[in-house]
């Protein structure tokens, strides 16, 4: 299914724009992505293009050698930091609510206005409001509503049509909260003290949160990280996160002493032979996927960590009702359930099918 | 039942058979009987009833969420319980209200009426949290599982109670749960259970798939010749006949009671004796595919006419016992002289014995496997290589028996549908339906789901979902751009299908990446490979 245009259409700029036109009229699914017909601007684009908003840091919404790159000043800090002199070759940095004309130089009626509004996914995440020829879009990016530290909270954006993502889109899946999932390995650090507890998170916010959490629960000895995870754990501390004490195992001497301590590693990492070096492993991975039995297995996690970047079912539809735009397109993950559900709900819905998402980043 | 779904958790994450062995004697050392022994039911499999159906769960669950969220939930999780365990309404959410024991459960299900059992089982979801309600459900419908092999269990409880796990062996199946007396004698409270009388399963000797690369390039170091026993391996299912004084049943290989399948056949019994065998269609002499066989098989009462059309009998190739006489303990060569003159002197009817195969040389051995490739042996799939040397040993031990199968058929194949797969594989697109060319149109001819590695999965996985083109609930359609070289034993006809073939066991031997779809085989090819 596909959302806007035919693509051989080519968009009329010369012509005068009516008072109003729907989304649908100036947005389309290209295999690059979605674009933005008037602005001539992709968003999260999965290939190189001349011209992007990027809505955060993952690396299947961030990619490196695009021409021109909006942001965040976090996102593009990451993005730099990932990808150094590919991440693009121009690049706006934009704060939140602050608009900003994509194309300065058409007609004020033919202008294309972006916003940024935080989406609670991961530091710098954000959705992206489009307004052009009287009407609103938001697309959404990947977000969540539960307290997270190290972002800023979901703001509600009234709009026409909503883009919502569907990586736990159906009824089964339900986050627990996060200091019950971080109790967890906190009790079985205490049952199994003899045991080096190994945590798959991944590099860019799973990681920092599980940090925060580990704190706010009162643990306060040294974490020990994989190299992997470092810098962006350094970079999240100069926005003023504090982490408390990060050891990197590489500088542990006597591997030993890990026993009953807390590892953290990119998930690669987990049955990787670098983790062969520790003592006594017992493995536990921090992702929405660990509420299916066999997902945990698949990773072979022993502890599985039910801790999710993404909204859970119940989420999203309190956004959806918070929201209420009258038209919702949904787009990587279990589309079917949410456009089901969003229908029952009285909104018009639809599936975006959109290529190149990863799925497991969670 | 809080500390039986707390031990089912456990078994399930944890892979280490050493963890796994110090959580059930754990939970063995402090839990009461008979919790205990319905717990270790559970695990091994030996439940004798279900407390409720599949399809109670089913109507209760849709009668509390939506009929497609829960369809499309039931076929991303990829099996019911979980699904349940998630979407079943959360009165009691993640705090835990007091459960009645699991003895408690079981027995309050054993016992009530039709009409109760819904109400109980209902107040009983809705105190649990999701964990609970799993165990629940996977105990009640008898789909345990938790990586604790009914092999590894026993051999975890031989070491609890300091015994040999062959003692357990041969006690298990003359045992019925909650196993109070099995546990007492491993605590040392008890003699141990005597069983002698009982119509019980022997578990089966198994072989090891025959090293071809080895055999071949290094054969003095492998096997010398003149120590095996060579058979044709029989294309039926192994079954182990047990008669007694007492009674006669023909048991599975897993020890299955399949008496009530093969009446014909277990009222012509008249001897005492437990033999091992393959049954198979047999009709005056002849022995028929399998196929034919598998007409008879799953069929709780057959009916005289397909008794008729399809006389079962058994190609006997071994004895545990003869009269009361145990024989496990000579080797192959004692026991098979033994069968030898009992079959000569009794000529039982629908008994045949497996015919000893001669030959000189690794040549004629080739000679013989080549012999059961060729489609007239339609009742043979290899060989069998047994040392004469070796005593009837339950279980797989190490070079004694080995399987050299015949080399599957081949054919290049088009992926034209796949659905998602369940335990491990779940939410992984796994399940391939693929077709082959006919006038210039694809038609289905099987499906397959194994024969690849996880990578390969991932990889399948990916470029399923990058090639759907549409969508039946649970199946999507994709591109037909992708030829899977399939393996498979045999191809028969079938009216089933619409292209007229079925395959037997059929697996993803290659992914052909590279080939064009246009090059797969077309169907003509295929139903040459279907023996007349």
């Amino acid at each position: 299914m596909c959302c806007g245009r035919s693509r051989d259409k080519q968009f009329q700029f010369n012509q005068t724009v009516p008072a109003t036109l729907h989304p649908r009229d100036w947005i389309e699914t290209r295999p690059e992505g979605l674009y933005c017909l008037p602005a001539e601007c992709f968003i999260d684009p999965h290939k190189p293009v001349a011209q992007a908003i990027i809505t955060h840091g993952h690396a299947d919404h961030a990619r490196p050698g695009n021409q021109w790159v909006v942001a965040t000043p976090a996102t593009l800090e990451i993005m730099q930091l990932r990808y150094a002199e590919q991440a693009w070759h121009e690049c706006i940095s934009l704060d939140y609510d602050q608009p900003l004309c994509l194309n300065p130089d058409a007609e004020e009626t033919e202008q294309v206005i972006l916003t940024f509004q935080p989406a609670g996914h991961i530091l710098g995440s954000a959705q992206a409001l489009l307004e052009y020829a009287g009407s609103r879009l938001v697309i959404s990016g990947d977000y969540k509503r539960r307290h997270d530290p190290t972002c800023d909270l979901f703001t509600v954006t009234p709009c026409d049509v909503f883009i919502t993502e569907a990586t736990f889109g159906l009824p089964v899946f339900k986050h627990p909260p996060i200091n019950q999932e971080i109790a967890k390995l906190l009790e079985s650090i205490r049952v199994f003290g003899d045991r080096c507890h190994l945590v798959g998170v991944y590099a860019l916010g799973k990681c920092q949160r599980v940090i925060l959490a580990l704190r706010e629960l009162g643990y306060d000895e040294p974490i020990f990280m994989h190299g992997a995870l470092i810098k962006m754990c350094e970079l999240y501390q100069s926005h003023g996160i504090e982490l408390g004490s990060l050891v990197a195992v590489n500088d542990v001497a006597d591997k030993r002493t890990l026993a009953g301590k807390i590892v953290l590693a990119p998930p690669s990492a987990l049955n990787d032979r670098w983790s062969r070096k520790l003592p006594n492993v017992r493995t536990a991975m921090a992702s929405g996927w660990m509420q299916i039995r066999a997902r945990s297995k698949q990773r072979n996690a022993e502890l599985p960590l039910v801790i999710s970047d993404h909204c859970d079912w119940p989420e999203l539809l309190q956004t959806l009702t918070e929201v209420n735009a009258p038209e919702v397109w949904v787009t990587h993950g279990r589309e079917e359930a949410l456009v089901y559900q969003a229908t029952s709900m009285g909104f018009r819905a639809q599936a975006l099918s959109l290529l190149g998402y990863e799925e497991e980043d969670d | 039942m809080e500390a039986f779904a707390t031990l089912l958790e456990l078994l399930y994450f944890t892979n280490s058979t050493l963890t796994k062995t110090a959580v059930i004697h754990d939970y063995l050392r402090n839990t009461r009987d008979p919790d205990r022994g319905w717990a270790i039911a559970a695990i091994a499999g030996t439940l004798k009833f279900d407390m409720f159906k599949r399809a109670l769960i089913k109507k209760l669950i849709l009668e509390r969420v939506d009929e497609t969220l829960f369809a499309l939930s039931y076929d991303y999780v990829g099996e019911m319980s979980e699904t349940v365990a998630h979407l079943w309404p959360n009165s009691a959410g993640e705090t835990a209200i007091e459960l009645p024991s699991l003895n408690e459960v079981v027995d309050h299900f054993r016992q009530a009426k039709k009409s109760d059992v819904e109400h109980y089982l209902v107040s009983l979801l809705d105190s649990m949290t999701p964990a609970q309600r799993w165990a629940l459900v996977k105990l009640g419908t008898r789909g345990l599982r938790v990586g604790v092999s009914a092999r590894l269990l026993k051999r975890i409880l031989a070491e609890y109670g300091n015994q040999d796990i062959d003692a357990i062996e041969a006690l298990w199946h003359g045992l019925e749960p909650p196993y109070t007396d099995l546990l007492a004698w491993l605590e040392g409270e008890a003699e141990k259970p005597d069983v002698s009388q009982r119509v019980t399963f022997n578990p089966v000797m198994l072989a090891h798939p025959l090293d071809e690369e080895r055999l071949l390039n290094d054969n003095q170091q492998y096997l010398r010749l003149s120590e095996w026993q060579t058979e044709w391996k029989y294309d039926g299912i192994r079954v182990q006949l047990v008669s007694t004084p007492n009674g006669k049943a023909l048991f599975s290989r897993t020890g299955d009671d399949i008496s009530h399948s093969f009446p014909d056949l277990l009222e012509q019994i008249d001897f005492e004796a437990i033999l091992d065998g393959e049954l198979l269609v047999i009709c005056d002499g002849q022995i028929g595919s399998f196929n034919q066989l598998q007409q008879r098989l799953n069929k709780k009462k057959p009916s005289k006419q397909l008794q008729a059309d399809s006389p079962v009998g058994i190609v006997v190739y071994d004895v545990l016992r003869l009269a009361n006489e145990s024989l496990t303990n000579l080797s192959l060569q004692q026991r098979r002289a033994q069968l030898d003159q009992w079959y000569a002197k009794l000529q039982p009817p629908r008994i045949q014995l497996s015919t000893v195969l001669y030959t000189p040389d690794l040549k004629g051995l080739v000679a013989l496997r080549q012999q059961a490739t060729d489609a007239q042996h339609n009742a043979v799939e290899g060989l069998m290589l047994k040392r004469l040397d070796s005593p009837y040993v339950s279980g797989r031990p190490a070079k004694q028996w080995l399987k050299w199968k015949r080399d599957p058929m081949l054919v290049d194949a088009v992926m034209m549908y796949a659905q998602r797969g369940s335990g491990k594989r779940s939410s992984f697109y796994s399940d391939y339906t693929f077709g082959v060319w006919h006038e210039d149109q694809l038609v289905p001819i099987g499906k397959a789901y194994s024969g690849f590695t996880d990578a390969e999965l991932k990889e399948l996985d990916r470029w399923i979902r990058r090639n759907t083109i549409g969508r039946f609930g649970p199946v999507k359609e994709v591109e037909k751009a992708l030829v899977l070289e399939v393996a498979f034993d045999s191809a028969h006809t079938s009216n089933r299908h619409k292209s007229g073939v079925a395959l037997r066991f059929p697996r993803i031997h290659r992914i052909r990446w590279d080939k064009p779809a246009i090059e797969a085989d077309v169907l003509a090819t295929v139903k040459k490979l279907i023996p007349d």
